[in-house]
């Protein structure tokens, strides 16, 4: 079993806006593509051409379709990767010590020199955000691109997540949400960020924002309506329209 | 990995090295062109990430950018020129050398241009090198050219230009910092990609309303505010029910009507005679207008009148003319564009349809933008601020792929005019080099093509009336193998790509020799009634002989189309590759900066492959075309490269816009600079030159505009661009239909003519729904692209394809109910034409009469490198084939485009099917098309893509 660390008080994570995610995979794809040749064993494509492929993606997004009683339904992308959790029972669970929470900010991480490929931790986490590395035979996750956001050799304004950096809907924050003045404490502070099932109690790091209200086909009009004009009433309007222009 | 030690004793790295160099270039992976930096690491691609600097994306990349490493190593990509020995469609080639593949092209295509060079058909499909492939075939000599707008959105470009001179996406973008309301029309979620992304967050941010108008409910319009579920193919009359509560509310800007459209000029009311329904004009051909000081028709463009839109002024007779508006205001303040009449047939109730029209009228007149930038206009008048009605929409194929889709394009644009938002702030605004009048624009050529000789202008263009078609002398056969700009498409300006092979195959209007095509899958997903068109592409005459008797194809990727080819010729990846994203093309600037851009290669090929264009450079060399070679014969361009930096089309105006002149200090107008490419790569891959402030607005009527266009070669003089509600050439084909005016279509054209080319935008049923038994077909069936994945070129990547490998039939689940189909079970879907069994996926956020699948999954078993048995071969399954290129008979003894009639754009939508339970034990979609042999070799089964970085 591993311990989990002290709690830092920097919790660096994602704040995710299901208001604009428009479910495109930019994310999804990108972090693909940095870290299969970044952090750990490439994120490997089994049968890549075939007929099962499988891949180790540490991303993915899941598209759900809600159908309230009272209006249309419709589709909700949830994009589900890591959280972070500050009681990350993936960690606990771990037999060799390999998954690991980072002290200096709370990152969960794998370090794959020590990992047995057991799966135990991918069973621990209730989000499903583990995966098996088909062929390295690794467990693979969210690194928060770990090698990105110190990364010297990049631009400071690079220094993000790849996913962050490529979401074309801006629907991806990430900063520190243990600094209540953060950007992103503020953004959830405002928009009423949410945990992912609280009641898994492992605190996730990871915010999502709610999508706004959406409006319903009878809603009413705005207060300043279009009034129909009286039958006759459109060619007198334009004279006086055309008599205000002069 | 270098070994560290983090504070908890780990081994982390946290500063690797990330790449040797980064080099920047053009994406390809769709068409949003957006820029990207290339990380290469010990001559391989270790990271493709968006360029933050680059007009388009401003750093960031979808999906598709993002999977590039896997499309450019694609296990599909063709290494060397082949030359088929089986039957055509068995994918039996040989490999050859260059030098045999180009003297036997060269052959093929020089025999045909000696003796008649319209026995040619070059068609390009997605083609970002239109104004080369373009000029090429203009100097060939054929009038068989096109790309692929035809069966893609035509209607939307073409429904733009006629009436203001611009269109959504390459010519116009909404003012997204400005606008107070949204609206998006029939956009799946593409057309274009990243950029309409960047702007839903910008409206997001700003908190402003975003309605979707879509039978289908996801991406896009899964996070609009408002989702109208509209009927496929009814869009033009929701927007026509919004106009008319406009009208009645007097929420319309008629100001700007005044000044910048032809809402005043006077329209002809003589019924019966030859000038019914034109302009009044005269007799300098100034449109004529009434003067509200004097009550008298005077010219439009005298100065100093104040023009009436309403009354009616009497001519010689009982002749007399009436206002465009006044028309316009009567045909629509109608109870037959009610919103409960309307919504019977939309779908959309009448309370939604009256409260969106308050809401427009709501954000466009009580929330006007005003920037303080003086600007004066065309006539000379000093406007002291810009003043603007922020409605913005956007709109594309769902809207376009309809046999109405040109009236609806023209409903949506006139709506957006009536409110006066279009180039004002907050509205939409123009990208140059638009707006573009049609007046500025080409007319079609292709006439009296002769054997070793150019045709005098371009191919496609913008016929003001049925003098501008493409005829025989009969004024009745069709010029062109498509039968564009003939009676049966006459504002068919993109071409009509889906209609060449079955019209060679038929040899109607004539036979042809060569069919010439680049990056079009014609055999697949780019056809309709796919399993027939493999069989046209293969059929032999009585001698034994192909119908379409040579087939050349050029791609980077074995498609099902290649295994069609008698001649192959292979193209490159997207990184290996000169390309220019041109002004004289489709352009990608943005409304605050004309732009342009380049592909080069940022990897070397290690394949024997050579990039299209410059074959296509290098067979016109060899055949002698005028302007690729020498007086000495020697060709003029070593590659495209050379070309994108020396070409002129015309003094001082290239390919490319930015470092022209010796010295690279010109933008625009300039003599070529030999150094221009590396100075495109020096800046990112692209050029920007930003417009003053002043310019920025009102371009049609802008004096600094037009004097800024004219500085940098976008148009040779001022142009005022007056935007047309009331479309006159409309009215003369109308005109030529009732006999009245030359050339006249034949009798069997005329009826629909006259019902479909209304000068006023108007709503009529999609053809199929009218051709077929509602009763028997009473569904819709549409297909969207997905956002990860592009057509066909996509669906083969290793990791697009693990997102979505297989395409359901999303089906509503009251309909499911209705046939006892369950989610995960199989089904028969039928059209009048054909039958596909498909799986099926319930959905309830969808249109209650409409299914729908994504575009493009499946594939033939042996194509694309894939293991036949792989899910896109095995349960991917095309819509395409319940789809016809012609419509059902209809007792006419003519078989009538499965097109809109005004501009041919294919009618993917119009689509009519019914479904019914189906066993599939076998798990196999249908119909099943037999193998085709790989003409690559076999993939590795697994993928460790960086294993050399790591460990």
């Amino acid at each position: 079993m591993t311990s989990l660390p002290q709690p830092s008080g920097k919790k660096l994570g994602l704040v995710i806006d299901l208001d604009i995610c428009v479910g495109c995979h930019a994310c999804v794809v990108n972090c693909k593509e940095w870290n299969t040749g970044g952090y750990g064993a490439p994120l490997a494509d089994a049968d890549a051409y075939g007929s099962h492929p499988e891949g180790a993606w540490l991303n993915r997004i899941h598209s759900f379709e809600v159908t309230p009683a009272n209006a249309p339904a419709q589709i909700v992308h949830f994009p589900k990767s890591c959280l972070h959790c500050e009681d990350a029972p993936c960690v606990t669970v771990c037999p060799t010590g390999a998954s690991y929470k980072r002290s200096e900010d709370g990152i969960v991480l794998v370090e794959e020199d020590k990992c047995i490929g057991c799966g135990l931790c991918a069973w621990a986490c209730p989000y499903g955000a583990r995966e098996m590395d088909p062929l390295a035979n690794v467990m693979k996750k969210c690194t928060l691109c770990v090698d990105r956001i110190y990364n010297e050799n990049l631009a400071k304004e690079d220094q993000v997540p790849a996913c962050v950096r490529t979401c074309p809907a801006n629907a991806r924050h990430f900063g520190d949400l243990g600094d209540s003045g953060s950007e992103v404490s503020k953004i959830v502070a405002d928009r009423g960020g949410f945990d992912l099932m609280p009641e898994a109690g492992t605190r996730p790091v990871n915010k999502y924002l709610p999508p706004r209200k959406k409006t319903a086909p009878a809603a009413s009009p705005p207060s300043v309506g279009v009034e129909e004009l009286a039958p006759t009433g459109f060619l007198s309007w334009l004279d006086r329209a055309l008599e205000k222009l002069g | 990995m270098t070994a560290q030690r983090n504070a908890d004793g780990r081994r982390l790295d946290m500063s690797p090295t990330v790449s040797d160099e980064v080099k920047q270039t053009t994406c390809y992976m769709c068409a949003c062109r957006c820029g990207i930096n290339v990380h290469l690491r010990d001559g391989k691609i270790r990271y493709i990430e968006g360029n933050r600097d680059h007009p388009v994306n401003r750093g960031v990349l979808c999906a598709k950018g993002s999977a590039g490493i896997m499309q450019h190593y694609s296990p599909a990509r063709l290494s060397k020129p082949l030359l088929r020995t089986g039957e055509r469609g068995s994918g039996e080639f040989r490999e050859i050398e260059w030098e045999e593949a180009l003297a036997l092209a060269t052959q093929w295509l020089g025999d045909v241009r000696k003796s008649d060079p319209k026995k040619l058909a070059f068609f390009t499909g997605r083609d970002q090198s239109q104004s080369l492939t373009s000029w090429w075939a203009q100097q060939f000599g054929t009038p068989n050219y096109a790309a692929h707008g035809g069966f893609c959105s035509v209607n939307m470009a073409t429904g733009g230009i006629y009436t203001f001179g611009g269109a959504f996406w390459e010519f116009g973008a909404p003012d997204w910092e400005r606008t107070e309301l949204f609206l998006i029309f029939g956009v799946a979620e593409d057309h274009d990609s990243n950029p309409i992304k960047l702007g839903l967050s910008k409206l997001k941010s700003r908190g402003v309303k975003i309605i979707g108008v879509n039978p289908v409910r996801t991406g896009y319009n899964a996070v609009a505010d408002e989702w109208v579920g509209i009927t496929p193919g009814t869009d033009g009359l929701f927007v026509l029910s919004l106009i008319r509560e406009l009208i009645r509310a007097g929420k319309i800007d008629v100001d700007y009507l005044v000044r910048y459209t032809n809402a005043p000029w006077l329209v002809i009311d003589a019924p019966g005679e030859a000038d019914h329904g034109l302009f009044l004009r005269d007799k300098d051909g100034s449109p004529m207008v009434i003067d509200r000081k004097s009550g008298k028709a005077v010219a439009a463009g005298k100065k100093g009148v104040k023009p009436h839109v309403a009354g009616s002024v009497k001519l010689k007779g009982k002749r007399k003319a009436v206002p465009a508006f006044e028309l316009l205001a009567k045909k629509y303040d109608d109870d037959s564009y009610s919103p409960e009449v309307t919504g019977e047939i939309t779908g959309v109730p009448a309370a939604q349809t009256r409260r969106i029209a308050a809401e427009i009228a709501d954000a466009a007149f009580n929330r006007e933008v005003v920037i303080e930038q003086p600007w004066t206009d065309m006539k000379g008048e000093r406007h002291e601020r810009m003043i603007g009605r922020p409605v913005s929409f956007h709109a594309m194929r769902g809207v376009s792929a309809h046999s109405n889709g040109f009236q609806t394009a023209r409903a949506i644009h006139v709506l957006q005019i009536l409110l006066g938002s279009i180039d004002a702030p907050g509205g939409f605004r123009f990208e140059p080099p638009y707006p573009r009048s049609v007046g500025m624009l080409p007319k079609p050529h292709g006439k009296n093509s002769k054997a070793n000789t150019p045709l005098g202008g371009p191919h496609l263009g913008f016929p003001e009336g049925p003098e501008h078609l493409l005829l025989e002398a009969d004024n009745l056969t069709p010029v062109r193998i498509d039968k564009a700009f003939s009676w049966d498409a006459p504002m068919s300006a993109h071409g009509l790509m889906h209609m060449v092979i079955s019209n060679a195959h038929a040899r109607d209007p004539y036979p042809i020799d060569v069919l010439f095509l680049y990056m079009a899958n014609m055999a697949w997903n780019s056809s309709m009634n796919t399993s027939s068109v493999m069989k046209m592409l293969s059929d032999k005459d009585e001698n034994g002989e192909y119908v379409i008797p040579k087939i050349i194809y050029s791609d980077a990727y074995s498609s099902e189309m290649v295994a069609f080819a008698d001649l192959v010729l292979p193209d490159t990846t997207y990184l290996e590759r000169h390309d220019c994203i041109s002004l004289l093309d489709r352009p990608i600037s943005e409304p605050d900066s004309l732009c342009d851009a380049i592909r080069w290669p940022v990897l070397k090929p290690d394949r024997d492959v050579r990039g299209f264009q410059s074959v296509l450079l290098d067979l016109g060399a060899r055949l002698k075309l005028p302007g690729m070679v020498q007086d000495d014969g020697s060709a003029i361009y070593a590659d495209y490269a050379d070309y994108m930096a020396n070409h002129q089309r015309k003094p001082g105006i290239g390919p490319l816009a930015g470092w022209r002149g010796a010295d690279g200090s010109k933008a625009g107008r300039g003599e070529p600079n030999p150094g221009q490419v590396d100075a495109y790569i020096a800046n990112g891959g692209f050029f920007k030159k930003h417009i003053p402030m002043e310019a920025q607005f009102f371009k049609h009527a802008n004096i600094a505009w037009q004097d800024f266009a004219v500085e940098h070669g976008l148009q040779d003089g001022r142009a005022e661009i007056t935007f047309q509600l009331y479309l006159e050439p409309m009215r003369k084909f109308q005109l030529a239909a009732e006999g009245k005016l030359a050339p006249q279509p034949p009798e069997s054209h005329r009826a629909r003519i006259l019902e479909t080319f209304q000068p006023l935008p108007h709503w009529y049923p999609p053809f199929e729904g009218e051709a077929v038994d509602l009763n028997e077909f009473p569904l819709h069936a549409l297909t969207q692209r997905p956002a990860a994945m592009y057509h066909s070129w996509g669906s083969q990547n290793a990791w697009l394809r693990q997102i979505h490998g297989t395409n359901p039939m999303y089906v509503p689940g009251p309909v499911c109910d209705a046939a006892g189909i369950g989610d995960g079970d199989w089904a028969w879907v039928t059209s009048v034409h054909g039958k596909i069994r498909v799986p099926v996926k319930r959905m309830e956020a969808v249109n209650p009469k409409t299914m729908w699948t994504w575009n493009a999954i499946g594939k033939r078993g042996g194509a694309w490198a894939l293991n036949p048995e792989a899910p896109e071969a095995q349960k991917g399954f095309l819509l395409n084939h319940l789809i016809h290129e012609l419509l059902p008979p209809k007792g006419d003894g003519l078989r009538w485009a499965n097109s809109d009639p005004v501009t041919g754009q294919a009618a993917w939508f119009d689509l009519r099917v019914r479904i019914e339970k189906a066993e599939a034990p076998d798990g196999q979609s249908l119909p099943h098309a037999e193998n085709q042999k790989p003409v690559v070799g076999a993939p590795v089964r697994d993928i460790a893509y960086g294993k050399e970085w790591t460990k």
